[in-house]
């Protein structure tokens, strides 16, 4: 299966070009790029790892790329998202996420359901990736 | 002493005598009004009878609208009046429209309780709407002052919230309605929901008029659609939520109803506008205390919304439903197949979204108002669009909005999973291309077109739905524009 978390991931993976006018649009429009990783991609996993922090003051999507394949070569089999924040007063929050690396194999999720009264079902989304399998040896 | 006692202590101010006095003489005009920071402000449309003046109308719907009744009392003197009578303070013509005027009034803070939408609807269209001095009265804005703002929840959860709690950003949110409308088993209804999330919408949602009825009661279509909305999560990784209508016939009931879904782990659930005032504060309160995200159907509302000379102008509803506490509301699409001139549509996202609102008279925006930090209300996106129009309605509507395409998934012919994905593909494609700096509007057919080569639903959605368009003109349109504004 394939996560579709993030803006773009219904098409095809960005290429890195596409992903550096990504980060020039964020960039123009006076945003913090960040870049955050996982191998645990639970939908509710709100806390990926951040890679360093974001890149308040950077205005060259360069190096943005540049702290991006750092975290590639790190991180060859995880799951790796550029966010943009906007620190605009009412909104002070994320403003753009999309992924821009993933594993070449991604189980996919398993769906618990724990009987309760009547018809009543408690459900409980687990990865299969994620299962029994500590950090590290994931994907 | 001849006088009897009554004549004798009788009131001498000409103001007082008995009988009925021109309005605008009791002191409901005052032109050289200064407006307090803490006034509530309402600008009224009026037509005014034939041979009845432009101020004394305006004077009479201040009146009839706060303190006034259709004759002189003396037990006025008893309070401070002059506070607690609304003054009309100016008046306009209405450009192009002859027999119309706009009049401005001012209301005191203090004639309004904190945090009551229906004593403060009450007090401005309570009687005034049915007064035969005029012949037609619209309420086309208000200025609910700070002070006043803050005594309201607002939304119980906000756009920004929201989009924490669902993980997405960067673009607009993608629903589909439950469609057939009614007759659909609970068990059929789940399928529908199950197949578009996984298809790749956000949202499913119920229509307003699906609560609880024989063909499907309510806790079979929330158990079938909470196993839809898990089953999609678990196949995408995505948080998914399907809007559970909680409408019912008492609010002991819809609260049974919004508990249940709470426990069954619904995000969202949904009411309608025609619940009433008091209902809608009482779910967005218990919205707010149970973190769930309150979606607002806005049914009824064309009844008075729609005639440009009669009733309640929309934005004042979305302001009224953001001070209620609502996190979403129908607010148009332009392109679709509802009501709709695109300023006017306009005027209403930015009612419900920016923090602060700038006179803005093509937009139909009278007042300059902050909202004193009350939360975002996300404008949702309904009735007859597709996604061959994605590039329009992302221009028009922009980022913050839920595009619902309700035929415009489920009618796709290789079935509704094929429908949701040709509709998230071309809002991917579309922004993708924004954000790259294209000029997506001119080339957003080729941008789709392109996009079909990879993907089968939306080149299969793309031939079906290219020729329509619902091209109809605007009954509600900017009096200020400088060009008519066509639909599109």
């Amino acid at each position: 299966m394939r996560i579709t978390q993030g803006a773009f991931s219904f098409l095809p993976d960005l290429t890195d070009e596409q992903i550096q006018k990504q980060i020039e649009f964020a960039i123009g429009k006076g945003w913090a790029v960040s870049i955050e990783w996982t191998d645990d991609p639970h939908p509710r996993n709100t806390y990926w790892d951040m890679w360093g922090l974001p890149l308040f003051d950077c205005k060259d999507a360069g190096a943005v790329m540049y702290e991006l394949n750092e975290c590639r070569k790190l991180n060859p089999e995880g799951y790796i998202k550029i966010q943009a924040f906007d620190a605009t007063l009412g909104v002070e929050s994320c403003v753009l996420a999309f992924m821009v690396s993933r594993p070449a194999s991604e189980p996919g999720f398993y769906l618990a359901r724990t009987e309760g009264v009547g018809r009543f079902q408690k459900y409980a989304i687990s990865s299969y990736s994620v299962e029994a399998k500590p950090a590290g040896c994931r994907y | 002493m001849s006088q009897s006692v009554s004549e004798r202590t009788r009131i001498k101010s000409e103001r007082y005598e008995s009988g009925v006095i021109p309005y605008a003489k009791m002191g409901y005009w005052d032109a050289s009004y200064a407006v307090k920071n803490t006034d509530v402000l309402a600008l009224f449309r009026i037509t005014p009878q034939p041979g009845v003046d432009p101020v004394e109308a305006a004077a009479a719907v201040a009146g009839e609208s706060s303190t006034a009744t259709w004759t002189v009392v003396w037990t006025d003197l008893l309070t401070a009046c002059d506070v607690y009578r609304a003054k009309a303070y100016r008046v306009d013509p209405v450009p192009s429209a002859p027999d119309q005027f706009f009049a401005y009034v001012a209301y005191e803070g203090d004639l309004f309780e904190e945090g009551s939408l229906p004593n403060m609807t009450a007090s401005i269209i309570g009687n005034v709407f049915g007064f035969k001095a005029v012949k037609a009265l619209r309420l086309e804005d208000m200025r609910i002052p700070h002070t006043y703002l803050k005594t309201f929840q607002g939304p119980a959860t906000g756009v920004v919230v929201e989009r924490e709690r669902l993980d997405k950003f960067g673009r607009p949110l993608l629903g589909a309605t439950v469609k057939p409308k009614l007759g659909l088993s609970g068990k059929n209804y789940g399928r529908v929901v199950f197949e578009g999330l996984k298809g790749g919408l956000d949202f499913l949602k119920d229509d307003e008029n699906i609560n609880s009825q024989p063909f499907m009661r309510w806790r079979e279509r929330f158990i079938y659609c909470v196993e839809g909305i898990n089953r999609a999560a678990a196949a995408t990784g995505e948080v998914k939520g399907s809007y559970l209508n909680v409408t019912a016939g008492t609010m002991d009931e819809m609260i049974v109803r919004a508990e249940y879904a709470r426990e069954i782990g619904s995000v969202i659930i949904m009411i309608d506008l025609v619940i009433g005032y008091t209902a809608i504060q009482t779910m967005a309160i218990w919205a707010r205390a149970n973190d769930m995200i309150l979606h607002l159907h806005r049914a009824g509302n064309s009844t008075y919304a729609r005639q440009k000379n009669h009733g309640i102008n929309f934005r004042v509803i979305c302001k009224w439903m953001r001070m209620s506490g609502v996190d979403h509301i129908h607010a148009g699409t332009v392109v679709g197949k509802l009501e709709g001139d695109p300023l006017m549509i306009q005027g209403f996202y930015d009612t419900l979204l920016k923090s602060k609102l700038a006179i803005d008279l093509p937009k139909g925006i009278f007042f300059d108002m902050d909202w004193a930090a009350l939360r975002k209300c996300l404008p949702v996106a309904s009735g007859g669009i597709h996604c061959g129009q994605m590039h329009q309605l992302l221009n028009y509507l922009g980022d913050d909005v839920i595009l619902q395409f309700g035929g415009g998934t489920i009618g796709h012919p290789d079935g509704i999973q094929a429908g949701a994905t040709a509709n998230r593909v071309a809002l991917e494609a579309i922004v993708l291309a924004r954000n790259e700096g294209r000029n997506y509007i001119e080339e957003g057919p080729q941008i789709l077109r392109d996009t079909a080569k990879m993907c089968g639903p939306l080149q299969t959605a793309l031939d079906l739905w290219k020729d329509i368009s619902f091209n109809y003109a605007s009954t509600d349109t900017a009096d200020f524009a400088e060009t008519p504004t066509a639909n599109v």
